[in-house]
């Protein structure tokens, strides 16, 4: 193998990689703005200039490809002059903008000038003007004065995103970036922009001046706005989301998401109609009670039905733990009609990362052991008159179709799990709050069949950021109750598995779960398809379930 | 039990105390004829000079707009986190402004270093040092409170300008 000598350290690398590949495999961080691991070398920002010995001049290390037995130097006083004065020509232009800049905190050129740079300027000239709160496509603002020109957009739209929107207009120090002519910054994917701009010239118009990026805890979760599972982090201020970001996972998402999944898979969570505490129908209405009394009624409501009448529906937008759990429960109670419902939006696909298949868990869904075809038979019986009682768990049974609504309230019972009211609660005689994915610990099995994990990152009622081990901010670790920072709503809701199991004790079924580990455990135990895995081997980044034919992806 | 020792041997004049009372008695007359800088507190207040570090206000400028960017700096530096900005768009040029602004007082412990990191002088210490509540929620001073005109904080920025620079 070649090697190549970088700070004095010996080096293995494979032909073709460039110095900054070499140097990052290896650990050593080169400064760099246009460079981009995904996207094509540009070579225009100038800040990765290294010295190469027998080299007469300083080269970009972005695109220069290593070779056996070359020796570089990134920290030499040569090159941090020419980083510094990289640094320094780059500035020049760049308004003094950070208090009032996104970015702040996370942002390259900050820390770079910090970290590389004289500290001061020596322009006393007026600073070029250039317009800013441009609206370049619907969910993003671009600030023509902090861009810095690094094409990093640009390229991003022609390469990954493929829909070749973007391009610099004008010359010199009056370069910016613009949309083609009548044209909007509008493909699926606009807001990754946001995440690889490295200055704060390209904000996501849903988070702008939301919060600081430092006053958030970040969580790391899964997307659960289709069957990909894009890996993300869930950034969270006084209980509340404010954003989801993309987290690098090269198996599922690389470093990408899709704008819808970032934007729409949140907003439930913090929603006015999340569903607090749990609901009895009396008289009529729907009425907030004790748990107690709700898991008494319910208890004693499935008892007066015969296990041949009573069905169960789990979801795939549910966790594998809370599909589990709803099946045991049914298995013990000698019932057999279960089942789940897809939710496929055909022709809404592409090669790059979005699936039809709008729901997270669909294959865990069905390696759990639920049916998808299933929920017609259940129609069908309630319409027959077969099936009286109902226990939904996660699904908008209700919202599928009018004739959907009219069966539902047809049945005898309907107990129902739900994060937030919709048609199918509405029409429930027994409503359980249900904790979303963002307030629980539990697996998705995506579509390439990749269990992932997800973790709590609100804190419901009975959670605890800092004694169930939650990421916390500064803020959450100094706060007091008295503070208002600490008084975020709290939802009363519980995870769907844990609900059915409290359930299952009120009915005298033995079923003994505390924790949603112990559910996957024994889901491994029991499953072939998760034999050999648990939390620590999913880790952060998923891992494959086994697949037998018989279930085709 | 040891005896214990005394630091220093008191002479015999210091002993038999009357030339130290007389000396004390002394202070007292002579400080008679001096003038008092006593005040009558509550009816005469104290009042303070620039360099004093009172509560922290927001700085309000002539054209009734809080020269607050909402940048959050001032959050992270308080070493109490006495201080909640949450930050909305404005159209005005400075883009951000603060749409709630909460300083808890009995946070507060009146370091100024949230004067100290404002990149707009937008939030100074005053001369106030009257903070009296009966309950927690009233310590809590949101933007109505802290608001004051920049013409009542003339002495303050002068003194920043002069000394801080
Ligand atoms: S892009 Fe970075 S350096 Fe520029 S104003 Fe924003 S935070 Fe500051
Ligand atoms: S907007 Fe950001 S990513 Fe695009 S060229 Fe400017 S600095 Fe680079
Ligand atoms: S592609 Fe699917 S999983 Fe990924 S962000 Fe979009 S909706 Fe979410
Ligand atoms: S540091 Fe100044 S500008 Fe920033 S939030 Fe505090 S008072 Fe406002």
């Amino acid at each position: 193998m070649p090697t190549i000598t970088i700070d004095g350290n010996k080096i293995d690398f494979s032909q073709g990689q460039t110095i900054i590949e070499v140097a990052r495999a290896a650990g050593i961080e080169i400064p760099h703005f246009c460079w981009h691991p995904k996207l094509s070398v540009s070579g225009n920002c100038r800040v990765c200039l290294v010295e190469i010995e027998k080299m007469p001049k300083l080269a970009i290390s972005c695109a220069t490809i290593a070779s056996d037995g070359m020796v570089v130097h990134t920290n030499s006083p040569k090159t941090l002059e020419a980083r510094n004065a990289v640094m320094e020509f780059i500035l020049i232009n760049h308004p003094l903008d950070c208090p009032i800049c996104d970015e702040a905190g996370e942002c390259k050129l900050q820390e770079y000038a910090f970290a590389h740079s004289r500290g001061e300027s020596r322009f006393d000239e007026i600073k070029n003007r250039k317009e800013k709160r441009v609206q370049l496509g619907p969910r993003i603002k671009f600030d023509g004065e902090r861009c810095i020109s690094c094409s990093r957009c640009i390229r991003f739209s022609d390469e990954i995103a493929k829909s070749n929107q973007l391009t610099f207009t004008n010359r010199g120090d009056k370069v910016t970036i613009s949309t083609f002519p009548g044209e909007s910054f509008d493909n699926p994917y606009t807001l990754n922009t946001t995440d690889i701009c490295p200055v704060g010239a390209l904000t996501n118009e849903d988070f702008r001046f939301k919060s600081r990026v430092w006053e958030m805890s970040s969580t790391k979760s899964v997307c659960v706005g289709c069957a990909r599972g894009c890996n993300s982090e869930i950034w969270v201020r006084n209980n509340e989301v404010l954003r989801l970001t993309p987290r690098l996972n090269e198996e599922v998402n690389s470093y990408w998401m899709c704008d819808k999944g970032r934007l729409e898979t949140f907003k439930h969570i913090n929603a006015e109609d999340r569903i607090s505490g749990t609901y009895i129908r009396k008289a009529g209405q729907l009425q907030k009670v004790e748990w107690k009394e709700a898991l008494d009624v319910a208890a004693k409501s499935l008892r007066e039905n015969k296990s041949n009448e009573i069905g169960f529906v789990g979801s795939a937008l549910a966790s594998c733990e809370d599909n589990y759990v709803l099946l045991k429960l049914a298995k013990q109670m000698n019932i057999n009609i279960t089942a789940f419902t897809n939710h496929i939006v055909t022709g809404d696909q592409d090669q790059i990362l979005i699936r039809e298949d709008k729901t997270p868990n669909s294959l865990g869904a069905e390696l759990i052991g639920l049916n998808s075809n299933g929920v017609d038979l259940i129609y069908r019986m309630i319409k027959d008159g077969k099936l009286k009682a109902l226990i939904i768990v996660e699904e908008d049974l209700g919202s599928l179709s009018e004739d959907w609504e009219q069966a539902l309230g047809q049945l005898d019972l309907l107990i129902v799990t739900s994060t937030n009211s919709n048609k199918t609660t509405a029409l429930a005689d027994i409503v359980f709050p249900a904790s979303t994915y963002a307030e629980k610990h539990g697996t998705f099995v995506n579509f390439q069949g990749r269990v992932q994990r997800i973790m709590p990152a609100v804190a419901t009622e009975e959670e605890d950021r800092a004694l169930d081990g939650m990421s916390m901010s500064r803020w959450d670790k100094f706060g007091t109750k008295f503070d208002r920072w600490m008084q975020g709503r709290k939802v009363d809701a519980k995870p769907s598995w844990k609900i059915l199991s409290l359930l299952a004790a009120y009915l005298g079924i033995k079923m003994k779960f505390d924790m949603a580990e112990q559910v996957f455990e024994e889901i491994s135990n029991t499953i072939d398809a998760f034999r050999g895995l648990d939390y620590d081997v999913i880790g952060e980044l998923g891992a494959k379930v086994k697949i037998n034919e018989k279930i085709k992806i | 039990m040891t005896e214990k020792k005394r630091i220093k041997n008191l002479s015999l004049m210091e002993r038999i105390y009357i030339p130290e009372i007389a000396k004390g008695m002394w202070l007292t007359l002579k400080t008679m004829f001096k003038p008092s800088v006593t005040l009558q507190y509550p009816e005469v207040k104290f009042e303070p000079t620039g360099s004093y570090r009172g509560r922290p206000v927001l700085v309000k400028d002539q054209n009734e707009v809080e020269r607050c960017v909402a940048c959050g700096l001032c959050a992270r530096v308080c070493p109490a986190l006495a201080i909640e900005v949450q930050a909305s768009e404005t159209e005005l040029e400075k883009e951000r402004y603060p749409q709630k602004f909460e300083i808890n007082m009995l946070r507060c412990i009146f370091c100024g270093l949230c004067e100290e990191v404002c990149p707009e002088e937008a939030i100074v210490m005053s001369k106030d040092y009257e903070l009296v509540f009966s309950n927690r929620d009233d310590a809590i001073f949101g933007k109505d409170k802290l608001l004051v005109p920049v013409e009542n904080l003339k002495e303050r920025l002068d003194f920043l300008r002069k000394f801080k620079g």
